[in-house]
């Protein structure tokens, strides 16, 4: 008999080890998340996978699935809570939807999209963030930019380089490149990089492929992002 | 439904119109629409203000100018549902990609230092609005009841809202109507 855990009263297996997020996306549960990738280290940083565990708030992505555990994952107030976060990602940066060429195969627009989210509740920061264009390859629009670190643990972690980092603490927390010039053109990044391809939102993009695929024929055009992540992560879980 | 027609005014503050094109991608639906609404203040009627009676407003655009926040708040007062109509509303949307340049910039470089501008001069007539700092959100200004997110919200969005809402409904929109882009 396996051990299980019981999310939103579906009883589900999971073996030691295993965080929540993994038992729930291997028994095809949607936990949502933008930090979490089942292929690295988790971050817990984007707290969109915060669920109640046995009455307490949890990140799924790090918290360690254990017999016993009672866990909501949808209910009203959770998911106000991640509409708020979400809110608060898309006003901290400039995420200007109609301009980025991410636009529908971007999992912060269909997070908000997955929640319900019509608008951006808060007031806009505005930031001035800098575009670093110099990589004959690669782009990145730090306006895009949601510090979920998968670009720094990808090139860790996949590509045995250490291109990425998070500098500063807070408001002032900023993804930098390891380079002496800081730019992503004196970086060791390679344009087949795992870490070159991570981003959930269109913070690093591939140039010149923005429009390969036409708005209206893409991945959350017409799919939700619970079908899409559960086929894409379910599968990587029984590797 | 009672016989009495629900009023609706709509604007466009700092945006291109191309809300009000799509909403008018109603084509023949608005004739089935014209016999439960009548509009008020719109560019569709040249109405210069609304009736105090106003049902439903929907602005779209951001507020980018001086005269825009007058605009915004005279819906408020007028409507009873306000409506941000399309990214720009929303979120500021294109003109907002402005904010990160200061608006002296701006101003230089559309006025003074442009390519093939002749008898350089910032505009300063005082018929003319003056520009805010930043573009804004109109939720940052005045209380906004419901979004319709894209660029443009498609017709089928406008349609699937105001039918709502005309039938007593709280508005929803299924999946494949929620875009912003």
């Amino acid at each position: 008999m396996s051990k299980t855990i019981v999310i939103d009263g579906k009883v589900i297996p999971f073996e030691d080890g295993q965080t929540i997020i993994q038992a729930a996306t291997a028994a095809g549960v949607y936990i949502p998340h933008l930090c979490h990738n089942p292929k690295f280290t988790p971050h817990g940083s984007c707290k969109l996978c915060t669920v109640k565990v046995n009455g307490r708030n949890c990140s799924a992505c790090t918290f360690p699935a254990s017999e016993g555990q009672n866990i909501t994952n949808i209910s009203e107030e959770l998911n106000d809570d991640r509409e708020k976060i979400t809110q608060m990602l898309f006003v901290e940066g400039n995420h200007f939807c109609p301009s980025c060429e991410k636009t529908g195969n971007c999992n912060l627009q269909a997070v908000a999209y997955h929640l319900g989210m019509t608008d951006n509740h808060f007031p806009h920061f505005f930031e001035n963030r800098e575009v670093d264009a110099s990589h004959p390859d690669v782009m990145i629009d730090h306006n895009r930019c949601i510090f979920c670190t998968l670009c720094v643990r990808a090139s860790q972690q996949e590509d045995g380089k250490n291109v990425f980092a998070i500098s500063g603490r807070g408001i002032e927390k900023r993804l930098v490149v390891n380079s002496p010039s800081g730019l992503l053109r004196d970086s060791d990044l390679d344009v087949n990089d795992c870490a070159a391809h991570i981003c959930p939102t269109g913070a690093i993009l591939i140039k010149r492929t923005g429009y390969n695929v036409p708005i209206g024929q893409r991945i959350f055009d017409h799919a939700h992002i619970d079908t899409v992540a559960l086929a894409a992560e379910g599968a990587s879980h029984d590797e | 439904m009672t016989n009495k027609k629900v009023k609706v005014a709509t604007v466009s503050l700092a945006g291109c119109f191309g809300c009000h094109m799509s909403f008018l991608d109603l084509d023949e639906r608005l004739v089935e629409l014209v016999e439960h609404v009548q509009f008020d203040r719109s560019p569709l009627t040249d109405i210069e203000h609304c009736s105090p009676d106003c049902d439903i407003g929907l602005i779209e655009g951001g507020v980018c100018n001086s005269e825009n926040v007058h605009v915004l708040r005279e819906f408020r007062k007028n409507c009873k549902t306000l409506v941000a109509v399309g990214a720009c509303a929303i979120n500021g949307g294109l003109p907002a990609m402005r904010n990160h340049i200061s608006l002296e910039d701006c101003l230089n470089e559309a006025y003074r230092d442009g390519i093939g501008v002749e008898n350089a001069q910032i505009p300063s007539d005082v018929e003319l609005p003056l520009l805010l700092d930043k573009v804004h959100p109109i939720h940052e200004v005045v209380k906004i009841d419901y979004f319709l997110p894209g660029c443009p919200p498609s017709a089928d969005v406008f349609w699937k809202f105001l039918t709502d809402l005309l039938a007593g409904h709280e508005p929803s929109l299924p999946y494949e109507l929620v875009h912003f882009d």
